[in-house]
């Protein structure tokens, strides 16, 4: 079968050698846990418990509060020891409950089991993703009980299932695909239903040709197509990936929706069967733990607020060394300041290393390669141009809103320019503007 | 809990390792076997131009970084160094030294430093510093020597295309033979001789993707149309395709000078017009001009361009509607 991918991009040294063939262990759950109410994409949850409440592991304790918002779960069974701010993955504090582990593990009675959940109709499913808090667990955590619901003038043909894991270091995704592909392949088959799609296609990269088998051989009792895309970053960005399978271009500014597709990470997949089938909260998921910094890297399955420090004390502690810490991947992962963060829903891997200096800036010298390598068709280094000076319009005319901030151009920048993050800062600034117009 | 903070970056984490000090090396270790062709070629001259070009273009840079107070860094990327070997190259055996080194101050001065250094050019530096010599001492710039190596009794000599030009070689049957255009046994500029030598480190340019192979391949394949038209049509008259790409400073300035990254485009659309546009002016001033020669006019001349292509010829961007009304 010839490999499908899509133009430009880049391969990165992939560096997955030390943990993919660590299977999932489960990580114990820490004496403490600190649950931002907010982990996904939109609103914030707003807090259903109070200091000195009992909760149980899986109750709800936190309340999707609009459409653009994910309900949030208790992932120990315990008592609340504080409901305040925290410090964030992402940065600013954040109001968080924060949990005593009574180490029962007591599971939320109201959990209901489903025998037949492939006759739910689509409504039925939604309700159960959207009661479980489920978002993306690619990374952005938009939340899935919105995904799956598409506007009524856009039919949606086809459901992706995103096993690229195009990301260096991180393997979390391809041991869910080795060791829970029914599950995969059960839960892609609850998010066709519910778009009212008629066909599943899985898109894995051809480094990961284990999984493919495996998830080839299964998909047959599924109606699913599993698909080799070609390894290179980032193979597995959404836009990317429909045009590698369908040859489809989602427009500009536009989403999945408006040419038929939704696109879905495995590890989403999973999670929709676990909150269909059993009623399963998404209070645990998969993340790698690795780089050259992580005494003995894992993958493990984690409780949603366990502090990293907690994390990485499993893995036999960090190096004394260590400068830089990362959650998420090497390419789009946001550093950390130190340990005291707790894992969310969006927390694909944490990793460790010492990095070097960083290397002086020096002139563009217009050679191209940024251009050469995005993947959305944009010139990087005139959109930092226009940012570095200040013609917000001019970067907007020329597609800022565009990136996807995958990082393929600074990687390959021989000058060291910062280029996403001036990218960045621009689209900060014109979304900024647009919203004060809008005010 | 960690008291240690780390360190707050943006991403991406990783980076390729390639730098600017390395492409301008790459170049550099590319532009030896040339430069070692002339050395053998013409001696002492070429020792004498090379060491010129070098000091008078690192001190211009030097003395100007001083006055704009910019940190002295970009004396070491190697660039400077490139814009000094590639003028001494393009110069004749015979220049003074003295006209080497005020071309080379105007090169660095009014080439790249007045536009802000590097990356921020419009012309290739080196050619500036040529073009102001060409313009400035048109006969010094035109008085040639035969190479050590060739035993010709003359205080002057033609270059191979001089005599294409003024002599009629063609109808004369006068014409350099290619085997000499080959290997560099000629007249001409000291590094523009040796098409073999030129060839080897274009070889390691295009393979380690340091060059755009899409520039020397555009201009090579316009010249050989335009000059292959006709030959076809009067070979008795007209020179071959092979003769005008290995004569005069074509591989030069299409591996080494219209590929300099500042000055060349960015998109493909751009890039192939740039190129064919350079490939089309040589065969034009070289078959209707009033020059022998029209490699260094015609890269200067497409850079002008450079700017408005890159700005017409924008990559689409993905999911951009095609222009189809």
């Amino acid at each position: 079968m010839k490999t499908k991918t899509f133009p430009h991009g880049i391969h990165p040294p992939e560096g997955k050698e030390s943990t993919v063939e660590k299977k999932l262990e489960f990580l114990p759950p820490p004496e403490k846990v600190v649950i931002p109410m907010h982990q996904h994409f939109g609103n914030p949850a707003e807090p259903l418990v109070k200091k000195g409440e009992e909760v149980f592991l899986g109750q709800k304790i936190g309340e999707a509060t609009s459409l653009f918002s994910a309900s949030v779960h208790a992932s120990v069974s315990g008592k609340v020891l504080s409901v305040d701010g925290h410090n964030h993955p992402l940065g600013k504090p954040v109001l968080s409950v924060t949990l005593a582990n009574d180490g029962e593990d007591r599971v939320y009675p109201e959990w209901e089991e489903t025998e037949h959940p492939f006759e739910f109709d689509p409504d039925q499913i939604r309700k159960k993703v959207k009661d479980a808090g489920v978002v993306g667990l690619g990374g952005a955590a938009f939340p899935t009980a919105v995904k799956i619901t598409p506007p009524k003038d856009k039919p949606i043909d086809t459901v992706i299932i995103n096993g690229c894991e195009c990301e260096p270091i991180l393997t979390a995704d391809y041991r869910l695909m080795m060791e829970y592909p029914d599950e995969i392949l059960k839960g892609a088959e609850l998010v066709r239903i519910a778009t009212g799609a008629d066909r599943t296609l899985v898109g894995i990269e051809d480094n990961k040709k284990k999984a493919f088998d495996l998830l080839h051989q299964r998909a047959a009792s599924y109606s699913a197509e599993v698909f080799l895309v070609k390894t290179k970053y980032p193979q597995g960005a959404e836009k990317n990936l429909i045009y590698a399978l369908l040859g489809r271009e989602v427009p500009r500014g536009g989403l999945p929706f408006d040419v038929g597709v939704v696109v879905q990470n495995v590890g989403t997949a999973k999670a929709v069967w676990d909150a269909v089938k059993t009623g399963k909260t998404l209070y645990e998921r998969a993340l790698t733990v690795s780089g050259d910094g992580v005494k003995e890297p894992k993958n493990l399955i984690a409780r949603i607020g366990t502090p990293f420090q907690a994390v990485t004390d499993c893995c036999g502690g960090i190096g004394e060394d260590v400068n830089l810490v990362i959650m998420g991947g090497p390419m789009m992962g946001l550093s950390q300041w130190n340990l005291d963060v707790p894992v969310i829903k969006g927390t694909s891997g944490i990793l460790a290393w010492s990095s070097p200096k960083p290397t002086t800036e020096f002139s563009c010298i217009r050679c191209g390669r940024c251009v050469e390598h995005c993947p959305m068709g944009l010139v990087p280094t005139q959109l930092m141009k226009y940012v570095k000076y200040e013609q917000l319009p001019e970067a907007e005319n020329w597609g800022a809103l565009d990136c996807v901030e995958c990082g393929s151009c600074q990687y390959s920048c021989p000058a060291k320019i910062p280029l996403v993050h001036w990218i960045r800062l621009g689209k900060n600034q014109i979304m900024s503007q647009k919203r004060k117009k809008s005010a | 809990m960690s008291e240690k903070a780390f360190i707050i970056q943006s991403s991406p984490h990783f980076q390729d390792k390639d730098s600017v000090p390395k492409i301008m090396i790459t170049v550099i270790i590319a532009l030896l076997p040339a430069v070692a062709a002339s050395v053998y070629f013409f001696r002492l001259r070429a020792i004498g131009l090379y060491i010129s070009c070098l000091v008078a273009c690192l001190l211009t840079e030097a003395i100007f970084l001083w006055i704009r107070k910019k940190p002295f860094q970009s004396l070491w990327d190697g660039s400077v160094v490139i814009t000094g070997l590639l003028l001494a190259m393009t110069l004749p055996p015979t220049l003074s030294l003295e006209l080497a080194i005020i071309g080379s101050v105007v090169a660095v001065a009014i080439g790249k430093q007045v536009f802000g250094g590097l990356g921020h050019n419009i012309f290739n530096p080196a050619l500036v510093g040529r073009a102001f010599l060409q313009t400035a001492f048109p006969v010094a710039m035109t008085t040639w020597l035969p190479p050590v190596t060739l035993a010709v009794d003359a205080v002057t000599y033609a270059t191979p295309l001089g005599n294409l030009k003024f002599q009629e070689a063609v109808v004369q049957g006068t014409l350099t033979p290619i085997r000499q255009l080959f290997w560099g046994n000629t007249g001409g500029c000291i590094g523009e001789t040796s098409a073999i030598a030129l060839l080897l480190g274009a070889l390691l340019l295009i393979t380690k993707k340091t060059i755009d192979w899409r520039i020397p391949a555009g201009i090579l394949l316009a010249l050989t149309a335009f000059t292959g038209v006709f030959w076809i049509a009067g070979p008795d008259k007209y020179a071959s395709p092979a003769f005008h790409i290995l004569a005069g400073g074509l591989l030069i300035g299409a591996f080494y000078m219209a590929t300099d990254m500042v000055t060349s485009p960015i998109y493909s659309k751009a890039i192939w017009i740039y190129a064919l546009g350079i490939g089309i002016m040589v065969g034009l001033v070289r078959l209707f001009g009033g020059f022998p020669e029209g490699v260094m006019y015609s890269i200067l001349f497409m850079n002008t361009f450079v700017p408005l292509l890159n700005r017409t010829f924008k990559p689409r961007i993905l999911g951009e509607r095609r222009r189809t009304s």
